[in-house]
């Protein structure tokens, strides 16, 4: 292991262990609320990984930055929450499968097709459009109430390890199958990705487009095929959202925490987007409860919410010394 | 027939070199700001005022900020509203410590700190660029919209997080009336332009277009990156902190941090992608087209007799915005300062074309 190049990812180690090993000091029902902390963090962190998978996948594929995930997450939670108000679900769900296969199908023929070669910014721009559209077409057709999913999963905490710490620590059922939810998914793409003809399509396609144009697989197909996976992704993460949740418009913008994960995690980068959640996820929830009071408390401010900006600047961070992010390709745009 | 230029010969490298070298176009531009000044605070009635003429000249400031950054030296920027928080905040903050200060004197420090601060937000560019930019300018915004929330001394310690300073007077006229805010933010408008319009075409603007255009090939020619990316950050923020403290003096009179939010951002980014990117005509006609469309789709339903509710005007209105985005990207990148330029172009051939 190369210390120069990795010394950010050693940092955030032993970051996270000192984070971890700190309550220690402090007595065993503070590492109770500690793991309860880290828990809470790691479910957020699931549900910005689903996001930012979305965005991997489809960056991979054809190098469009995809600003519109957010929107796709939230369109498809719609889709599926209304449409389970008079179907069951699992029908609902096939639906919007094919609802946001036809979306895919659309954004190839109306927009990626007449953009091929364009700069990276262009196209960065045109998915910023097709968020506005996204958003304003999914409240008109769907409303733009607060709407339920309803999995059937017990809504109340349980208490586990009671045995281990004094009160034990509060878990959500929801939650756990989420992250179960989550990791199937994963295994599911890795298999698709690795196993099946089209999943080695899409990998050539994201090696390099000139030569897997030039032995025959279709460039249009694969970006429809991987815009479809993503609506795919997007509509699981909105159903895991919008059952934690409700289904509502601030997803969308939540889901724009997806940037600073890609960013930390590296944009090529599946397990990239995975752990670059959780670490978000994880690191936005303890700077929350364990920094937050302490800046107020410094600096006099009107309360916390540091949360709303940590990811960001974390990702920022990382930009100066690690551009191409934790298990990114070294390859980048360097000026 | 009537616009062309024969017999306009330059007999010298001032008059080949002016702004307009075409006479057709100087007279134009004069009368149009004669009548800007003259015609429209006599027509124009007090709700055209507040909800059209002066949002229009305060966010043209700011996306002709933006367009410098992007349009001409080709850095994505996703947090405009940011920096013009930070001229709002830095213009407020000077006025409440030092009630005695001008205001122009006040806009100027306001724009000074928010170039200050685009800067700092602008040193990633020396090292990433494109998409992984706009990430960074995302940090700004949020980290800016909450240092504003949450930090007390910036509003003053004000128990609502909202800030009102006293109405703005310069040299004793006080600016209340609609029709002084347009005077007031129409003469600032008219300085600002020409003073980006010459930027632009002087060796600054020059040396942002090379880098915009390939980078690697302007540091060859001998162009510093590092120059002519920060000077495009601090002349952009610098715009748009003029723009925020116009925005939240004499547009909003009072104002919360919410005001500078996330969708203000987008909509200067939409303003000059529809606009035109790498114009100054363009901010012009974007920010008239992103002003004027709600205002017009808000009126159609009663127009037409049909009822639709005012959120569902909202969500037609974002489609809209969005389907034009994609619009103009594919069929007319350079938008519709360029459709403009096709006009004259038709014009001086017109009415016989060879």
């Amino acid at each position: 292991m190369n210390l120069q190049r990795n010394w950010p990812v050693l940092a955030l180690v032993l970051l996270l262990a000192a984070g971890l090993s700190a309550p220690l000091v402090t007595g065993a029902s503070a590492v109770a609320f500690f793991l309860e902390v880290l828990l809470g963090g790691l479910m957020s962190g699931v549900l910005y990984a689903l996001v930012a998978l979305g965005f991997v996948l489809i960056f991979k594929a054809s190098g469009v930055f995809n600003f519109a995930q957010g929107a796709m997450v939230l369109f498809a939670a719609l889709a599926l929450a209304r449409m389970s108000e008079v179907m069951p679900l699992p029908v609902a769900f096939g639906i919007a499968v094919l609802i946001m296969i036809v979306f895919a199908w659309l954004v190839e023929r109306l927009v990626l097709r007449h953009l091929v070669n364009q700069e990276g910014v262009v196209l960065l721009m045109a998915t910023l459009g097709i968020t506005y559209f996204l958003d304003g077409f999914g409240q008109t057709v769907w409303g733009a109430d607060i709407y339920e999913i309803k999995l059937g999963l017990p809504k109340t905490p349980t208490i586990v390890l009671d045995n281990i710490f004094q009160g034990g620590i509060l878990i959500n059922v929801e939650d756990f199958v989420a992250a179960c939810i989550a990791a199937l998914l994963v295994i599911c793409l890795a298999v698709f990705f690795q196993k099946t003809p089209t999943g080695r399509a899409l990998r050539a396609v994201a090696d390099d487009h000139q030569a897997a144009q030039s032995i025959g697989i279709p460039l249009n197909r694969i970006w429809v095929i991987v815009w479809s996976v993503a609506g795919f992704v997007a509509l699981v993460a909105g159903m895991v959202w919008g059952a934690k949740l409700g289904v509502q418009f601030s997803i969308s913008l939540i889901a724009l925490k997806a940037l600073p994960v890609v960013i930390l995690g590296g944009l090529t980068s599946v397990p990239g987007a995975i752990i670059g959640g959780l670490i978000i996820g994880v690191g936005e929830k303890m700077a929350e409860v364990f920094l937050s009071p302490v800046m107020v408390k410094a600096f006099d401010l009107a309360g916390g919410g540091i949360e709303n900006w940590f990811a960001y600047v974390l990702a920022l961070a990382f930009l100066l010394v690690r551009p191409e992010g934790l298990f990114g390709e070294k390859h980048i745009d360097r000026v | 027939m009537i616009y062309r230029e024969n017999g306009q010969f330059k007999t010298s490298y001032a008059a080949d070199q002016q702004l307009l070298p075409i006479a057709q176009d100087r007279w134009f531009l004069i009368s149009l700001v004669v009548l800007a000044f003259a015609a429209v605070p006599l027509f124009a009635s007090d709700y055209a005022f507040r909800a059209l003429i002066i949002p229009f000249l305060i966010l043209t400031i700011a996306a002709i900020g933006l367009n410098i950054l992007v349009g001409y030296c080709g850095q994505i920027s996703l947090g405009t509203a940011a920096f013009m928080a930070v001229g709002a905040y830095a213009a407020y903050n000077l006025v409440v410590r030092v009630p005695e200060v001008n205001f122009i004197v006040a806009l100027a420090v306001a724009g000074l700190v928010s170039a200050a601060v685009g800067v700092i937000f602008g040193v990633p560019s020396l090292r990433i660029k494109g998409l992984y930019l706009s990430v960074a300018t995302l940090a700004a915004q949020f980290f800016m919209d909450w240092m504003f929330a949450r930090v007390k001394w910036f509003t003053n310690y004000s128990p609502s997080g909202s800030v009102s300073p006293a109405p703005v007077e310069i040299f004793g006229w006080q600016i209340q009336t609609p029709v002084d805010k347009y005077f007031f933010l129409l003469a600032i408008l008219v300085v600002m332009t020409l003073a980006a319009k010459n930027l632009v075409r002087s060796h600054i603007g020059r040396a942002w277009m090379a880098t915009r255009d390939m980078d690697v090939a302007a540091e060859v020619i001998g162009i510093s990156g590092l120059h002519a990316k920060l000077t495009a950050f601090a002349v952009s923020s610098f715009y748009a902190g003029v723009a925020g403290a116009l925005w939240g003096f004499v547009h909003l009179g009072s104002w919360e941090p919410l005001a500078f939010n996330i969708n203000l951002s987008f909509n200067l980014l939409f303003m000059i992608i529809i606009g035109g990117m790498g114009s100054i005509l363009g901010s012009f006609f974007g920010a008239a087209f992103i002003l004027i469309l709600p205002l017009l789709l808000n009126q159609l339903p009663g127009g037409l007799g049909i009822p639709i509710s005012t959120a569902l005007i909202s969500h037609l209105e974002s489609m809209i915005f969005g389907a034009l985005i994609v619009f103009f990207l594919i069929a007319e990148p350079h938008g519709l300062a360029r459709l403009w330029a096709i006009g004259k172009e038709k014009l001086r051939l017109w009415p016989f074309p060879h």
